[in-house]
Formats: structure tokens, C-alpha cells, sequence
């Protein structure tokens, strides 16, 4: 059992070892394949060879950077196998869906046309190169597409049932997997955040090379271009950030109070907008749970349910199944204490259903599947042992979504900036203090974008699946220490990719600031041997 | 459903075929390591390096198809052999940055590692995944019990022996399978290499493929025959009426016998690969057909081996110690539903074939060379 514990926690980290070291470049590609995309378009319009040149510019930077996120992806694909053999069961007939569709639908697109992207340009037509350029584009959103899918489907099942016969979960509506109000909301808050990523880079380092006083033209143009991409991008994902404010509201309460660490909720509830946790605070004690807290009145309510006055529940009211009307009446609902038990009720049922079929005797088995039906809505519950357990961690919930969310405001302000002196006083683009502005964005942006997955993934905790399968029921028998060393193993490996690729990246970008980038003879040639 | 079953094995079958005739991507990288530096060896490492991400692709989508239609697979083989599937994980992480890394400035480790890692894919890919596949007729040490999941102590349903892969590794029939692929795919590369490179000194380069062609393509077809020998008096296993599992001797020489037609591609698809590797040793002007002879024979052939091993009720990961957790095509796919609504998505595999046809024809057509390196902006 220890081991088993052990096992778990192993699991885990090795799962989010992987998919924050993947998420480093996955929006990277998807911002810069979008923005690569529209400098290509501009070039093909106006025939002019300066944006062809910056296109190959970014397009290399871009081919790097896609090389790790494909390194790293497939490792979280082989991870649900490896690490989590029981979820690959339990609900392998849903999940399994979108990552097969992915790989049909979406991977063949992007390594087929990235081919060309690179290698085409004296092979194929204009027209087909830029088709290619789209298709690739259009094939990293079509991934994560499904990819997201799969994720929301994790964070809100839906469409499918339980089949006792088979001990497992089976889909039931393909429509309501595929596009589900979590998984659409998802997809858009994930994607244009990767605009924003990617436009972001573009300008830090367009500023770099205004730091390094050379391909000045170059840089304004790529300023220009990416700022529109991230002010569309930005303004977008907060949009969208709100839609799934509410989404969470609705099926993950528990994620929404660990993000505000909301003990006690009320009506009319205020938002956090900046505070400290106290690290001394119990669940159940009187406590304030943030310290020096700057709030903003009804925002959360605002957040959660667009109403000023709603209740918003929290931590405690959640646990002990208490909930406020809009008139102010206190109501029970199902308690944490009382899914738990029906939880163990629903899967005892499941025991005397495999017992009865197996004895052949219906009747027993008819009313075991009875007893299973009425209670299986918290058949994930009857895994835990305490109503403690379904708590996530509240700190690194709590702090991420602020880190995410002040980013995110910042990052509005940013993209106003370098749009208005793009456009109104170009000449301050080479003022010290606006490149040191664009440059020290980079690691923002990142920090931002990690900090919304952290969210996401921490928040559901302990839940593989919300409410049906935590991660303690959902891990393969591996002893923990075979994790423990593929974890190191991958420790290493990621931080020599990592080296590698920033080391690559920063060369190249330092070699270009040393050559005129958009005289047509000095492309953006690389040496072979 | 058992239509849909029998349609989704072949799905499997069919992109077990094609990820193995991809491997010659792998076969090619290991001529990579050692060697120098010459314009020849810049030439095959960009022929091959533009064709790497359709062989990582379809081993993803060979993986995503597995998770969806059987995911009883899945589970029991990833979760099990753990450290079989993290090793072939580890040679495929590397090969991703590999070309894009190798020849760029400020790489860190220099082009000779990443061609080592190149290498090392190459070997350690093929090897591995035939010791993967040859689970799938010899067997594997592992007992499946749903009902484990209600067990709050020890809640999994698959458990295996506690050499979690390594004893798949270190299977004599499995390891035989494993360097049929390694020698099979070295042989491909070559002649994929000897198509689409233009070389500055040809008669040399030609030379060279055609020693290569006749060494490897004798080590393949020796560890062919006796992988065809091991294979054919293997003992498999049957599910019976009652989905208990009996062991049949010679179980898979009687699959060739009882699915006749499969049995028959099988030998058109082993007829093609020889005639490929002979008449590519023998004469000089077979060079550009011999890479596509001997590959589509190949997918034939893998394709109809897949396909013996899953159908006429055959367990395609038998259990060795609890033959009653063998898995079978029937016992361990997706449901009716999401084995329909798959298939619907099949349907765009023609589409996905053809532009993959269409740009690949494009890219290697003329084959690669020094003029064409000098003038790319981009190269690995």
C-alpha cells in the first residue's frame, strides 16, 4: 500500500514533469505558426522579398522549437498507457477516441506540410508552399483540439455510461464528448493563449535586435504584425478565460474555492485580487484564509455566475452539502461525507453485481445493477476515505490563478503599448526602456501560460476523472522506484533539451542580429556538414 | 461488433505494416554513426531527416488507434511492460531533436552526439518494437482481473511479472523478431538511400549501397526465416465459446492454413521483398523501383502477420502464466459505439494517404543533392 502511495505520487509528478516541459513549446508553435502563416500571406500579396525573408526567420526559429514539443508530446500519450494502465481501461473506450482522431485527423497533416514548409520552397508552387505554411498551422489547432477534448472530457464526463458487465465506462454520444461546452471553451482559452505566446516572443525578440541596433525595419514590421496577433489573442483568452470561470462553476466547484481559497462562500462573494495565504490555516478553523488581501467586491460572484449576488460556495459549504438560495435560504445538498458513502455503496453493488452474474443468478443481478445505477453518480467518491481527500491543493491553486490572471492584465497593457507606438510613434520602439519592456515580457508570458495549466491540473486534484476516478484508483502496478528513475531519467533528458533548444534559439537569434535579415542573398542559412 | 472488430484489427494490421516499412527511416540513421563528415553523409542525413516526423507520426497514431479500439491492450501491455515501451520511448525522444539539432550552432553536445542518438534510434527503436510485437505471439507473464479495481489496497486490474519489460526484452524469440526488424529496416534504408540520394561520386555511393544491400538483405532474410520458424511451431492460444483459453500447438502455422487468402498476400507480400533485394543487387537500373517493391511488400507482409495474430479467435497478448487473461480482439476492444464512430474517421485515411503520396513524390523527386543543399536554407 505504501509503495502503492509512493507509486502514485511518483506517477504524478513524472505526468507533470512531462506536460509542463511539453506545454514550454506547444503554444510556441501555435503562436508562431499562426504568425508565420500571416507573413507569408502578406508576402505572397505584395510579391515583396522582405517579408519572405522574414518569414524563413521565424519559420526557423519555429522548426526548432516544434522538434521539442513533438519529442515531448509523445511521451504524455505513452504516459496514459505506462503510468496510468487503469484509467487507460476504465474510460480507454472514450478517451481513446479524440487521441486516435488526433493522430489521424491532425498529426499526418502537420508533419506531411511542415515537409514542405521547410524543404518546398524551390520544390513546390508559391501558392502550395503557402497552402502548406495554413495546413500546418491549421493541423497544430486541429491537435489540440482533440488533445483538449480529451482533457475537458477528464475534467467534466459526459456522454457516456457505466457498463457493469464490463466494470468500465463506454461512450454513449460521441457529439457530446467531442463538443462539449468545457472542451470548446477549453480549446479557445488554450489556443489564443498561444497566440499570445507566440506574439509575445516575436516582439521580445524583435526588441532584442533593436537592443542590438541592427535589422530595425525587421523588427518594426515583426512588432507590428505580432502585436496585432497578440492584442486579437489576448483580449480573446480573457474572453474566453470568463466563459471558463463559469464552466468551472458549474461542474468543478471545488477548483473555483481552491483557486480563491473560499472557505466559507456567501452571496454577493468578493474576488481576491491580490493576498498572501495564511499558512497556519485549517479547514475548519475561524481563520481568515488570506492575509493583506486586496478584494474586489461581488467579483467573484461577477465571475462564477455573472450575477453580483449569487452565492458562490465554498471549501466547507461544499463538504458539508450547504448552499444559499437567491433568497437567502440556507438548503442542503449532497454531502462529502454522504458521496462517500454512497460511493462505497455503489461499488459494493458492483461487487454483488459480478458476484450474482457469475453465479448466473438475475434477480440478484437486476438489483445489484438497481442499487449500482441509483448511486453511481459518486461511484469515484466510495475511494476516498475522508471528505479532506477531495480537497486540492489550495496554495498552488490559489497562487497560479493569480499568476495567471495579473499576467494575464498585464499582458492587455503590453499589447496597447507596442500597438499604439508601432502605429503612432515608431521611433520610441527603440527607446531603452520599451525594448527592456518587450524583452523582460518573454519569461512573463511563459509564467503565465504554465500558471493556467497548473490551474487546470491542480485544482482537479485528486481526480484523474472529476468525481469517478481518482488518481489512486486509476495507476499501474509499477514498483515506485522504476517511476522514481524514469522520472530522473526524464529530468535529464528535458533539462539537455531544454539547454539545447534555448541554447540554439539564442545563437541563432544572436546570429541574425549580426546580418541583414532582409537582404534576399542572406537568408537564414544554416550550415551542414 | 464483431465485424467492427475484426475491421479495427485490420486498421491495426494495416498501420503495423506501414509503421514498420517507415522504419526505414531508422534503418537508414544507423549507417549515420560513427563517420565523418562528407557531403554524401549530408546527403543522407536530409533525405532522411525529411522524411522522420511520417515514421514518429504513425507510431503515435498506431498508438492513439490501439488506445481507442483495444484499450484493454493499452492498459495491460504500457502499464506492464513498462520498461520495454519506456526505452522505445526514450530512442524516439531523441531522434525528434536530433535533425533539427545536429548541424545548428550552440547545440551543446556537438553532431557527433546527436548522431549517436540518431544511431541509437535507429538500433534500439527497431529492436525494441520487434520485441513489443513479439509479445504479441510469444507471450508475456501477466494476469488481468478487473474486478482488482474495487480493491482499495491494490486497485489495478493488470499486473505483471516484476521484470515489468525486461524479461520481454530479453526473450530469445522476441530479441529474434527485434533484429529481423533492425536488419529488415537497415536493408530499406539503404535502398531508400541509394534512390534518393544523388551523390557527388556515384559509382562509389553505388557501390557502397549495393554491399550494404546484399549484407543486410542476407542478415534480414536469414533472421526471416528462422523468426518464420520459431513463429510457425509456436504454441498459441484459442478462446473458446465459454472465453476460456486452450493452448494449439503449431497455432499460428494453422491461422495460415484456416485464412488461406491472408496466407496467400502473406507469400505475395515475401516474394515481393525478395525479388526487391535481388534484383537490386543484380541490376543497377532496378534502383529507384527496388525501395517500393520491397516495401509494399513488406507492409503486406507485416500487415498479414498482425492479422494472424488477432484473428480466428487467436489471443494476440497471450498470457503465459493465466492464459484466461490472454487478450483477444473480442475480449479486449472499444465498444460498438466507439468502434463505429472510428471507423467513420478511418474513412479519411485515403485522403490523408493521398497527400501524404502526393508530397512525398514532390520532395524526393529529383533525389537530394550537393546543389540542392548548397541553395536550401534549410538543412539538417
Amino acid at each position: 500500500m505504501n509503495d502503492l502511495l509512493s507509486t502514485i505520487d511518483w506517477s504524478r509528478g513524472q505526468f507533470a514533469l512531462t506536460a509542463i516541459v511539453h506545454w514550454l513549446f506547444v503554444p510556441l508553435s501555435i503562436g508562431l505558426s499562426l504568425i508565420v502563416g500571416i507573413m507569408e500571406t502578406i508576402y505572397l500579396r505584395t510579391r515583396n522579398e522582405r517579408w519572405k525573408q522574414m518569414t524563413k526567420f521565424w519559420m526557423l526559429l519555429f522548426g526548432i522549437n516544434f522538434a521539442c514539443g513533438v519529442a515531448t508530446g509523445i511521451i504524455l500519450e505513452f504516459e496514459f498507457g505506462t503510468n496510468w494502465s487503469n484509467y487507460s481501461w476504465f474510460v480507454g473506450d472514450i478517451f481513446g477516441a479524440p487521441l486516435a482522431i488526433e493522430g489521424i485527423a491532425a498529426f499526418f497533416l502537420e508533419s506531411t506540410f511542415i515537409a514542405v514548409m521547410f524543404f518546398g520552397w524551390k520544390r513546390v508552387s508559391p501558392g502550395f508552399h503557402l497552402a502548406s505554411t495554413w495546413l500546418t498551422a491549421i493541423g497544430i489547432s486541429l491537435s489540440a483540439y482533440w488533445i483538449l477534448v480529451a482533457n475537458a472530457w477528464m475534467q467534466h464526463p459526459v456522454g457516456m455510461e457505466f457498463d457493469p458487465s464490463q466494470m468500465r465506462n463506454v461512450m454513449t454520444d460521441f457529439r457530446a464528448v467531442a463538443l462539449s461546452h468545457t472542451a470548446v471553451v477549453k480549446f479557445f482559452h488554450t489556443v489564443l493563449s498561444g497566440w499570445v505566446l507566440g506574439a509575445v516572443f516575436v516582439v521580445g525578440v524583435s526588441c532584442w535586435f533593436i537592443w542590438r541596433k541592427s535589422n530595425l525595419q525587421f523588427a518594426k514590421d515583426s512588432i507590428k504584425v505580432a502585436s496585432w496577433v497578440g492584442f486579437a489573442g489576448i483580449v480573446l483568452t480573457i474572453w474566453t478565460g470568463d466563459m471558463s470561470a463559469v464552466d468551472v462553476s458549474r461542474t468543478q466547484p471545488m477548483k473555483l474555492a481552491a483557486m480563491e481559497a473560499l472557505y466559507d462562500g456567501e452571496c454577493g462573494q468578493d474576488l481576491v485580487a491580490f493576498g498572501f495565504l495564511d499558512p497556519a490555516k485549517q479547514r475548519s478553523d475561524d481563520a481568515e484564509p488570506v492575509v493583506c488581501a486586496i478584494k474586489i467586491p461581488y467579483g467573484l460572484s461577477m465571475l462564477a455566475n455573472h450575477d453580483p449576488y449569487s452565492f458562490v460556495p465554498g471549501i466547507n459549504d461544499l463538504i458539508e452539502g450547504r448552499e444559499i438560495t437567491p433568497q437567502g435560504d440556507t438548503i442542503a445538498t449532497v454531502s462529502y461525507a454522504e458521496r462517500i458513502a454512497r460511493g462505497k455503496k455503489a461499488q459494493q453493488a458492483l461487487r454483488l453485481y459480478e458476484k450474482a452474474s457469475a453465479e448466473g443468478d438475475t434477480t440478484a443481478t437486476l438489483m445489484a445493477e438497481r442499487d449500482l445505477k441509483a448511486d453511481f453518480r459518486y461511484f469515484g467518491y466510495g475511494f476516498l476515505s475522508s471528505p479532506d481527500e477531495a480537497v486540492p491543493p489550495v496554495a498552488i491553486t490559489f497562487y497560479a490563478f493569480r499568476v495567471m490572471v495579473i499576467f494575464g492584465g498585464y499582458l492587455v497593457l503590453f499589447f496597447m503599448v507596442m500597438l499604439f507606438l508601432s502605429y503612432k510613434k515608431p521611433v520610441h520602439l527603440e527607446n531603452r526602456w520599451i525594448v527592456l519592456f518587450g524583452l523582460l515580457t518573454i519569461p512573463v508570458v511563459w509564467l503565465a501560460s504554465e500558471a493556467g495549466w497548473i490551474v487546470a491540473e491542480m485544482g482537479r486534484q485528486p481526480w484523474t476523472i472529476e468525481g469517478l476516478l481518482p488518481c489512486k484508483a486509476a495507476v499501474s502496478a509499477i514498483p515506485s522506484g522504476s517511476v522514481q528513475l524514469t522520472f530522473w531519467m526524464f529530468v535529464t533528458v528535458f533539462t539537455g533539451l531544454l539547454a539545447a533548444d534555448i541554447s540554439i534559439l539564442t545563437r541563432e537569434i544572436s546570429k541574425a542580429s549580426k546580418r541583414d535579415l532582409l537582404a534576399p542573398e542572406n537568408t537564414t542559412k544554416t550550415s551542414h556538414k | 461488433m464483431e465485424a467492427l472488430q475484426i475491421y479495427w484489427w485490420f486498421v491495426i494490421s494495416l498501420l503495423g505494416g506501414l509503421l514498420v516499412f517507415l522504419l526505414f527511416v531508422q534503418g537508414g540513421q544507423t549507417f549515420l554513426w560513427p563517420g565523418g563528415s562528407s557531403s554524401t553523409k549530408s546527403l543522407m542525413v536530409n533525405a532522411l531527416g525529411r522524411k522522420w516526423e511520417l515514421t514518429f507520426t504513425t507510431l503515435v497514431t498506431f498508438g492513439g488507434a490501439f488506445f481507442a479500439s483495444f484499450p484493454l491492450y493499452y492498459s495491460t501491455s504500457f502499464g506492464g511492460a513498462y520498461w520495454l515501451w519506456m526505452l522505445i520511448l526514450l530512442s524516439f525522444i531523441l531522434q525528434a531533436v536530433s535533425y533539427e539539432f545536429r548541424t545548428k550552432p550552440g547545440n551543446i553536445f556537438g553532431t557527433r552526439t546527436y548522431d549517436c542518438f540518431l544511431c541509437f534510434n535507429g538500433c534500439a527503436g527497431c529492436v525494441l518494437l520487434g520485441c513489443a510485437v513479439g509479445m504479441q505471439f510469444f507471450g508475456a507473464d501477466f494476469e488481468v482481473s478487473r474486478q482488482s479495481i474495487l480493491n482499495p489496497g491494490a486497485p489495478v486490474i493488470s499486473v505483471w511479472n516484476h521484470w515489468h519489460g525486461f524479461a520481454e526484452i530479453f526473450s530469445i524469440r522476441n530479441l529474434l523478431l527485434g533484429f529481423t526488424v533492425l536488419f529488415l529496416a537497415r536493408t530499406l534504408g539503404v535502398m531508400f538511400l541509394y534512390r534518393n540520394v544523388d551523390a557527388p561520386d556515384k559509382v562509389l555511393f553505388a557501390r557502397k549501397c549495393r554491399s550494404r544491400i546484399i549484407s543486410n538483405g542476407i542478415v534480414f532474410v536469414l533472421l526471416f526465416l528462422c523468426f518464420m520458424g520459431a513463429l510457425l511451431t509456436a504454441q498459441g492460444y484459442t478462446m473458446g465459446a465459454d472465453g476460456h483459453f486452450s493452448a494449439v500447438s503449431n497455432k499460428y502455422l494453422w491461422n495460415f492454413i484456416d485464412l488461406w487468402w491472408i496466407g496467400i498476400v502473406f507469400l505475395i507480400g515475401v516474394a515481393m521483398v525478395l525479388y526487391a533485394i535481388i534484383r537490386v543487387i543484380i541490376s543497377a537500373s532496378f534502383r529507384s523501383q527496388g525501395f517500393w517493391w520491397m516495401g509494399i511488400g513488406v507492409v503486406l507482409v507485416v500487415t498479414c502477420l498482425f492479422c494472424v495474430s488477432g484473428y480466428n479467435n487467436t489471443a494476440y497478448l497471450p498470457s503465459i502464466s493465466h492464459p484466461d487473461s490472454s487478450l483477444t480482439i473480442s475480449n479486449s476492444s472499444s465498444t460498438r459505439f466507439t468502434l463505429q464512430v472510428m471507423a467513420w474517421v478511418t474513412l479519411l485515411l485515403p485522403i490523408v494517404l493521398g497527400y501524404i503520396a502526393y508530397v512525398w513524390h514532390k520532395l524526393t523527386s529529383p533525389a537530394i543533392s550537393t546543389t540542392e543543399l548548397s541553395e536550401s536554407d534549410h538543412n539538417y
